[in-house]
């Protein structure tokens, strides 16, 4: 993949990919699942075929979606650790919402908003997921009591309106913040961009002459 | 009999219209099980099988009557045989038809998420609608009774229909029709209570004080009720819950939860785009690019100087 000249890399294109496959999971997840949750919602079921076909397909589409959160998990979790930075940040959150990120303190590849969806993420899949298997009828319909199953799926769907919450907040952030689609679409940023909201990271990157993601990569920057 | 509607809907899963109700001028049935008349014949189990073309896998004997062991989906109705020793050291076996209680407030149709899969009829009845049923299992959650079953064939769920074709067009259950002695009666549930509490003052005359009638008020009384001899322990019947109830777990999940993850969908969705309204896109200027060149350059001076 080629990116154009003078650009960073955000995102390499393995995570590019495994990303929007997580997305594309994530969405379809969440429509079919509201179509269970509330009757104003069932149409929804229509997008797959039928009532059936979405029952059917919706778990596995959850397992896929572990599998490949997974990836993007081992990719992430060390940029998204917590630092004195991100508290900082957050501190300026009304700086942030009324877009005076100038006065805003510098962070490093994420900051405080994209790791709060990172790790509400990373702890909400796995809740989702162990529930969803306590419920999955076909499978596990007998493995449990029923009692167990109430609960599991009390938990799964309060689970789901959760990480809906969270993908909200995280679709909004990226529709907000112009230049963040087109990093997970086509990998790339430009350095103002980088300069502007992740001005650490761009520091980094530029102290080894790398074009990112990360700065420990080897390559040298083009100009 | 979706499409054949001779009844009329007082409830229909996941539906939050008022379903078709006019011709309302209709009086609650009710099937009422005399356990004391009861001799475990499984005439009523056979004849659940005929009349609904059921062919359940015959199970090993595991020296007990009870044959298939559970309910499941070819098997609507069960036999179930309970040894009791009571007080004065006498054996009771007490033997009861287990199956859909037809609930007057049905924790299945409350859990379950497919329009019209689950309806309730005017007269009481609960019924199953197989081909609106996506083969969830909700239903398995919400009832109180443990009797829905999901086929793995089909995966639909499957319950005693209460014979609701068959009373739709005027006749009695099956399992009724065919009682040899009589301990399987059908009616208007007050003729059933009426008739039930005549039963249970003869049963009370002959020493079994504790005999009553099995119309749990927790699901709003129930369409298919029973005269025991232990009123006062249901359980003692192979189970039988003695305050059967919608679990408060089911309630929270299809009662709170629902209407309050709604507003807060709805309520991040409309925050979203009053802030897009208010503050507008976030966007990287002129400024920006020029400062990151600037720290680029800067960083490659420092870079050619060094070597
Ligand atoms: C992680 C793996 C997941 C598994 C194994 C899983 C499994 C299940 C199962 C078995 C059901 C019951 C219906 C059916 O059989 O299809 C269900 C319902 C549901 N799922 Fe999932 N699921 C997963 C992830 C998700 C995700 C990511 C979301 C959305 C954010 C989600 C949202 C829902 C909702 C809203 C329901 C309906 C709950 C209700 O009716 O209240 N699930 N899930
Ligand atoms: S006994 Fe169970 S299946 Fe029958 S009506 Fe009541 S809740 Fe539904
Ligand atoms: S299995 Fe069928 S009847 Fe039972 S809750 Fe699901 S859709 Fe409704």
């Amino acid at each position: 993949m080629s990116y154009p000249k003078g650009t960073i890399v955000r995102n390499s294109t393995a995570t590019r990919l495994n990303h929007w496959i997580t997305g594309i999971c994530f969405v379809l997840l969440t429509l079919s699942g509201l179509a269970m949750f509330h009757p104003v919602f069932f149409w929804l079921s229509n997008l797959f075929g039928s009532g059936q076909w979405m029952r059917a397909v919706h778990p596995w589409l959850g397992v896929t979606l572990v599998v490949s959160f997974l990836g993007l998990f081992v990719q992430f979790w060390r940029d998204n650790l917590w630092n004195r930075d991100d508290t900082a940040w957050a501190k300026s959150l009304d700086k942030v919402l009324d877009n005076r990120e100038e006065e805003v303190p510098p962070v490093g590849r994420f900051n405080a908003g994209q790791k709060v969806v990172f790790w509400g993420m990373a702890l909400i899949i796995p809740v989702l997921f162990v529930t969803g298997i306590l419920i999955w009828e076909v499978y596990f319909g007998h493995a449990t009591a029923i009692e167990t199953q109430r609960v599991a799926l009390l938990i799964h769907s309060l689970a789901a309106i959760g990480a809906m919450l969270i993908w909200v907040a995280h679709v909004y952030a990226a529709i907000w913040v112009k230049g963040s689609m087109r990093a997970m679409l086509h990998g790339w940023v430009t350095p103002g961009w980088a300069f502007r909201h992740h001005r650490k990271w761009f520091q980094g990157l530029v102290a080894s002459g790398s074009p990112g993601p990360t700065p420990d990569s080897t390559a040298k920057f083009r100009d | 009999m979706a499409d054949l509607q001779s009844q009329d809907y007082i409830r229909r899963s996941a539906s939050n219209l008022t379903p078709p109700s006019v011709r309302h001028h209709e009086l609650e049935v009710a099937k009422l099980i005399d356990v004391s008349r009861c001799i475990g014949c499984k005439a009523c189990q056979s004849a659940c099988m005929e009349w609904n073309n059921l062919r359940p896998d015959m199970e090993e004997f595991q020296g007990a009557y009870e044959n298939p062991h559970d309910l499941n989906p070819g098997t609507w109705t069960l036999m179930r045989f309970a040894e009791y020793e009571d007080e004065q050291g006498n054996l009771e076996w007490l033997i009861r038809k287990d199956g859909c209680m037809h609930c007057e407030d049905p924790g299945c149709l409350k859990a379950c998420p497919a329009p019209g899969a689950i309806v309730q009829y005017a007269n009481g009845i609960v019924d199953f609608i197989s081909e609106n049923c996506i083969g969830c299992g909700y239903c398995v959650k919400g009832c109180p009774f443990n009797i829905p079953r999901i086929s793995a064939e089909d995966h639909k769920s499957y319950k005693c229909t209460l014979c609701s074709d068959r009373v739709g067009v005027g006749l009695e259950p099956a399992c009724v029709k065919t009682c040899p002695t009589g301990a399987i009666m059908f009616g208007s549930k007050d003729d059933m209570k009426d008739w039930a509490g005549e039963r249970i003052a003869e049963l009370k005359e002959r020493g079994f004080q504790n005999a009553g009638l099995y119309d749990p008020p927790e699901v709003g009384g129930t369409h298919v009720m029973y005269v025991l001899h232990h009123a006062d322990k249901p359980s003692l019947y192979s189970g039988l819950p003695d305050k059967p109830h919608i679990s408060a777990l089911v309630g929270a999940w299809k009662g709170f939860l629902k209407p309050v993850a709604l507003a807060g969908l709805a309520f991040a969705a409309i925050g979203a785009f009053v802030h897009s309204i208010v503050s507008g896109p976030n966007e990287t200027t002129e400024a920006d690019e020029a400062h990151a060149r600037a720290e680029m350059e800067k960083a490659k001076r420092d870079g050619s100087a060094k070597s």
